[in-house]
């Protein structure tokens, strides 16, 4: 049984990529090659080859920070606070998520890092730090959470390294030896998994402080400022949410993908997409909750440039983008995740992209239209994207892509070891069941 | 401690945009051209602010210039990463073009959206090139600038005054508005001497700023009568 379990977790690993694994895999490097050749074409020629300008100062690269750091909140999410609160149906998603955190932060944080008119000059944030900017609380934050969550997806990762290492014999040698390292001589010793398991909840714990204070700092750097729309309290809990919303879009997304290619079927059940469903959807609600409050108090207390702003917004310039979003976030996602009947995993996968997208224009009704609307009365500025902006937008959303498919060749792209204690513990369950009736039948 | 301030009464200006030119002269900022005017990319750091009132055909209409309001509380200084942009004790916002790492964060905090970005790499065009103002640095692409109070010119005050053994005089450093000013609507100064006119004009019942609400206390003061 149990080396049953391993081998078909482990297939995903063994098996040799097809032909139309390595045709995706080359399709997304080269648009990432693409993206890195438009930002070096951007680096020569100034940040005049996009399509910002005075006044709508922050473009796309904002957009795509926002919404890559919101998906990386997926991972902490579901494996850190759903672990403290031992959440049952985490279980098969934790691997995934974490791989989600890792590999979109480091695009999160290449998006300020493409946004900036000096990139060569990154560095003067250490030189000359000033501690009372947002940017600066961003660059401690990101980075903390970015090595936290590495250390953390690693930590979960070794017991199954040690696992590939004993089982897959007939992999290349550099391999081998790369599993033979990395898992660190585990052997699963009683202690070792007490000291694993003491380490892993110390880390959940800070982890999910750190999952709220990096978005609330990505939100302060737009709500510290005295702009229409995004002065606003509101901002930071919204964004918090706005970010586990779409993190575990894409986490079912690219889990849904998966199960699929790998026939992982039998671990992966309807019920746990069930489940995840029903957390999508309640995300979903207070989505609309927060939406709501911050437009309503834009409109009721009708100060000019943010009345202005929100008449644009709703039925202006910005009209279309809003209410596409608006369908994205709400009204599709709910009618599919609350009716059983249309909780089907196709539909899931399709609510997924849905709400992705909408999540990703949110970010750009949120970030755009503010900056058409100066305080003063200096006209509405306008603003669209130059092919420049497009070309990385999507190089980095390949390579966000290519990271994950790279990543679950090499490694068990579900937690064996956790799927073992479910499966034990169902097990445990179903015998103590089965004693109970036994007593009952006796009585 | 001296506070430079300035105050423009726009009961004498007459809109002539003379302080416009003489500020793009004085600081090298580049003519630009029709293409960086399409797409709103053109670095004037002294703009006219545009108010119409009434309908055709009784409109009246304002033009009134705009540069850094130099605020005493600068909301653009808090949220630099780098500080490449601070207050000075002689009370002018200053810019530090070789720190600045582009990250347009002082723009977007400026209420007053008078910061600037290069966008692209100044350029003039032919003899243009040799005219510039080799007390100015020119700036590179990529980086934010903004209206110093013309702050070279109070370096040399400063530097001459040293030399000389003495204080700074009245009027003996003007910023190149100021100074341009044919209908002498720009008065500048220190609003912490009570005897400059600069002060005197300061609390005059016709003086007013701009987002004062905010609590950013610009330094830059309006005169109108209603």
């Amino acid at each position: 049984m149990r080396e049953n379990i391993e081998q078909s977790l482990l297939s995903s690993v063994s098996r040799k990529p097809g032909p139309i694994y390595l045709g995706v895999c080359i399709f997304l490097g080269l648009i990432l090659l693409g993206s890195i050749a438009a930002w070096i074409w951007q680096i020569v020629y100034g940040l005049g080859v996009t399509g910002m300008n005075t006044p709508v100062f922050w473009g796309l690269y904002l957009v795509n920070f926002v919404f890559f750091i919101g998906i990386s909140h997926a991972g902490t999410l579901i494996s850190s606070v759903l672990r403290i609160t031992d959440t049952k149906w985490r279980r098969p998603f934790t691997r995934l998520a974490e791989a989600i955190t890792v590999f979109s932060l480091p695009f999160g944080a290449m998006c300020v890092i493409v946004d900036l008119g000096r990139p060569d000059r990154l560095l003067n944030v250490m030189y000359f730090p000033h501690f009372s900017s947002a940017i600066l609380w961003d660059v401690v934050c990101i980075s903390t959470y970015l090595i936290t969550s590495i250390l953390y997806f690693y930590l979960a990762l070794v017991p199954d390294i040690a696992i590939c290492r004993d089982v897959l014999k007939n992999v290349s040698p550099w391999r081998r030896k790369l599993y033979s390292a990395l898992s660190l001589g585990w052997s699963g010793t009683q202690k070792q998994w007490k000291v694993l398991n003491r380490i892993m909840t110390g880390m959940s714990i800070f982890l999910f402080a750190l999952v709220v204070s990096v978005h609330t700092n990505v939100s302060f750097v737009f709500g510290m400022t005295t702009k229409p729309g995004w002065s606003s309290t509101i901002i930071s809990p919204f964004f918090v949410l706005g970010a586990i919303y779409c993190g575990v879009a894409a986490m079912i997304f690219f889990m849904i993908i998966f199960r699929k290619i790998f026939h992982l079927e039998m671990f992966i059940t309807q019920k746990h997409f069930n489940s995840a469903a029903k957390f999508l959807l309640a995300l979903c609600c207070f989505w609309l909750y927060a939406m709501i409050i911050e437009h309503l108090f834009g409109f009721y207390h009708g100060e000019e440039s943010e009345y202005h702003l929100f008449m644009d917004k709703m039925f202006g310039h910005y009209a279309i983008s809003f209410w596409v979003m608006f369908a994205c976030c709400f009204p599709i996602p709910f009618v599919v995740l609350a009716v059983p009947r249309f909780r089907t995993i196709t539909n899931l996968f399709i609510i997924c992209i849905v709400v992705n997208i909408g999540m990703w224009m949110e970010r750009f009704t949120i970030i755009v239209p503010s900056g058409t609307h100066p305080l003063l009365a200096w006209g509405t500025g306008s603003y669209s994207p130059s092919w420049v902006e497009w070309s990385i937008t999507a190089g980095w959303i390949s390579g966000f892509a290519l990271f994950i498919m790279i990543f679950v060749r090499l490694f068990p792209m579900v937690t064996i070891w956790e799927i073992k204690e479910e499966i034990e513990e169902t097990m445990h369950k179903k015998d103590t069941v089965t004693a109970k009736e036994g007593v009952g039948i006796l009585e | 401690m001296t506070r430079l301030g300035m105050v423009i009464d726009l009961d004498k200006c007459s809109a002539c945009q003379t302080c416009a030119v003489a500020c793009n002269t004085e600081n090298n900022a580049p003519p630009g051209t029709p293409q960086e005017a399409e797409e709103s990319r053109l670095m004037r750091w002294l703009q006219f602010l545009p108010h119409f009132e009434g309908e055709y055909p009784h409109v009246s209409g304002q033009l009134t210039p705009m540069m850094c309001q130099q605020c005493e509380r600068p909301p653009c200084t808090y949220v630099c990463p780098v500080s490449a942009t601070y207050p000075t004790p002689d009370g002018i916002v200053a810019q530090i073009y070789w720190r600045c790492i582009g990250c347009r964060y002082c723009v977007n905090s400026c209420p007053y959206t008078m910061k600037w970005f290069n966008w692209w790499k100044p350029q003039w065009p032919g003899e243009l090139k040799n005219g510039t103002n080799p007390d100015v640095e020119l700036r590179d692409k990529g980086v934010t600038e903004k209206c110093t109070f013309c702050h070279t010119r109070l370096q040399h005050a400063k530097e001459k005054a040293k030399v000389e053994g003495r204080g700074i005089r009245t009027g003996e450093y003007l910023p190149a508005c100021a100074e341009a000013c044919p209908t002498n609507a720009i008065v500048f100064g220190d609003l912490d001497d009570p005897e400059s006119e600069v002060a005197q004009l300061a609390r005059d019942p016709r003086a007013y700023r701009y987002l004062e609400e905010l609590g950013t206390k610009p330094k830059v003061i309006y005169l109108k009568s209603r």
